[in-house]
């Protein structure tokens, strides 16, 4: 909305110009100096870190994904000017400071455990046979404050050691797997992987079958969309596209 | 602003009284049968033991290093949950935390007294935990047994409505909540406050000198061997003195007793299997509570015959 037009808004959209548009920097009026692995680069201000880092030249073939703060993919760590603490952020949705000194992070090395679900016993025992440091937790807390999700994570450890599979499941929920948590614990847990396996044992075991898949299910044996099905399969090429491109889409 | 005063006081919607309750990740696993029967008793005495949310876990053992602070914090955030309880409201000026596990009792009321008697460990504890309101220091860890003492042991009778008559049993304490001794509920070297529970229930208490001989604690893990002996060193003395069965309130003690009964038998053939109750399935039993809350099912030795023979519980199947 035009009234809510605002000086910082601006400065963003300008900002963004130049590393989206590719606007002349002489149109730049407001830089930053940032330290991206120590070395400095004068980036425009009020750019992500991911940007700021496209703008210094860096190009991603990993370590970056969606750009919207779903995937995961870009997690960063950083310092800011006179502060001692190190932050956690994903890269598209923290803003570059003047003075931050940061890295990437773009994987956290963890073996993922194999596992038959089927095979499982509903228990806590499940979790801390595949993940035995689990129990190493002292509740420092340390992986909360790494969380760009705000997600409680200790919580959900402390869930997973006494097998609360239902609290594990929904205080993990929203996890991104960007492996922060896990680079920051000084018990050297792999919590996402932890969750993972809490919310499919909880999936199998702990909350049945939902009524309308059902329902769906049996709507689908019966035949209902039998007669769908066989247009389809006739359609031509062509037709399917025009069919897709057509399609009833769900609100934006 | 000014109060009107009443002549009689509001009545509560009930005589329960709410209490700070940690649990523990044993009473969760493998001794929920602790748990229900501990709960539904304290209920039958007005008494509403109420889960810490977000309660955390205790520290498992009490770090007895000068300079191991980090091994405490998780003891004090759940004093600062506690403090959060009376901040919303969940309970009222409450600052007791019951418990049922020995272990979490040692390592939580250890590491309350170790912050409680020194202001710089607690600042350092307080200082990480940042993002926690501070701990001010005022919670006080209570066992279950002790809060069934402040209530009395007379009162614990009157609620009995199927006296454990003729039922033989020997209480058995183990170490943590009898040291070290500033921690301790009760005499390290004779204590009684199992013995004065059980005699309120309408039991026959038998006396072991056995009662505060170590079961073997986490050696369990790894040398079973070794917790099979004390296993059998404790419970043959208790069956020579007449017990026909044990009770304890330590989960870990309980499972060294009652489920290394199988390692004790294979490596003594004459020995004969022996129940080991938690404490609180007998209060379930006296109190005439429903079945639901006695978890049998998680006894290793079953205790239902025994019962049964003694008309305290009804025979299956019946």
């Amino acid at each position: 909305m035009e009234e809510n037009k605002s000086p910082i808004m601006e400065r963003i959209a300008e900002a963004n110009k130049a590393a989206t548009t590719g606007i002349d920097a002489k149109d730049i009026k407001n830089w930053i100096k940032i330290y991206i692995m120590g070395k400095a680069y004068t980036v425009p201000a009020d750019l992500t870190i991911l940007t700021a880092m496209e703008y210094a030249g860096y190009k991603f073939v990993r370590g970056v994904g969606c750009r919207q703060g779903f995937c995961g993919a870009c997690a960063t760590v950083f310092r800011k000017k006179g502060d001692y603490k190190l932050l956690t952020g994903m890269a598209c949705q923290t803003r570059a400071e003047d003075g931050m000194y940061l890295v990437q992070i773009p994987f956290s090395p963890a073996e993922k455990a194999e596992y038959d679900l089927t095979k499982e016993p509903y228990e806590a025992s499940v979790l801390i046979k595949y993940y035995p440091e689990v129990v190493r937790c002292v509740s420092c807390n340390t992986c909360t404050k790494a969380c760009p999700q705000d997600l409680e994570v200790m919580d959900y450890v402390q869930a997973a050691i006494r097998g609360a599979f239902d609290s594990l499941s929904e205080t993990s929920f929203d996890c991104i797997q960007c492996g922060l948590c896990a680079i920051r614990c000084p018990a050297e847990i792999v919590q996402y992987n932890v969750a993972q396996l809490g919310r499919r044992m909880y999936g199998r075991y702990g909350q049945g079958v939902p009524d309308h898949l059902r329902k769906r299910v049996k709507e689908i044996t019966e035949g209902k969309f039998n007669e769908d099905m066989d247009k389809i399969i006739k359609c031509s090429i062509e037709e399917l596209r025009k069919i897709y491109t057509e399609r009833e889409k769900e609100p934006e | 602003m000014t109060q009107t005063k009443t002549d009689t006081p509001k009545p509560t919607p009930t005589n329960t009284s709410k209490i700070p309750y940690y649990p523990g990740c044993t009473l969760k696993t493998t001794a929920k049968n602790f748990e229900s029967s501990a709960i539904a008793a304290a209920r039958a005495l007005g008494i509403e033991l109420m889960e810490i949310p977000r309660w955390n876990c205790c520290g498992t053992v009490f770090s007895l290093a000068d300079d191991d602070l980090i091994h405490h914090v998780a003891s004090v955030r759940n004093f600062v949950r506690v403090q959060e309880m009376n901040d919303y409201g969940l309970v009222k000026n409450e600052n007791r935390l019951v418990t049922l596990c020995a272990m979490c009792f040692n390592t939580l009321k250890s590491t309350n007294l170790r912050v409680k008697n020194n202001a710089e460990d607690l600042k350092k504890i307080n200082d990480l935990m940042y993002r926690e309101e501070d701990y001010q220091g005022k919670v006080e860890v209570l066992h279950f047994l002790e809060l069934l003492k402040s209530i009395g042991f007379d009162k614990i009778t009157s609620r009995v409505k199927k006296p454990l008559k003729g039922l033989k049993i020997a209480p058995y304490y183990g170490c943590m909540i009898l040291r070290p001794q500033e921690v301790g509920i009760d005499d390290p070297e004779d204590p009684t406050i199992q013995r004065d529970l059980l005699v309120a229930l309408g039991a026959d208490s038998v006396d072991t000198p056995y009662k505060r001989v170590c079961c073997g604690s986490y050696q369990t893990v790894k040398e079973k061997d070794i917790v099979a002996e004390l296993a059998y060193d404790i419970l043959s003395h208790a069956q020579k003195e007449g017990a026909e069965a044990l009770a304890t309130v330590c989960p870990l003690c309980a499972f060294n007793l009652d489920n290394r009964q199988k390692e004790v038998k294979s490596k003594h053939p004459d020995y004969q299997e022996m129940p080991v109750f938690y404490i609180t399935q007998l209060m379930a039993i006296a109190f005439g509570l429903g079945k639901e809350c006695y978890g049998f099912d998680q006894n290793y030795v079953d205790p239902r015959p025994l019962l049964q023979s003694k008309s305290l519980i009804e025979k299956q199947g019946s």
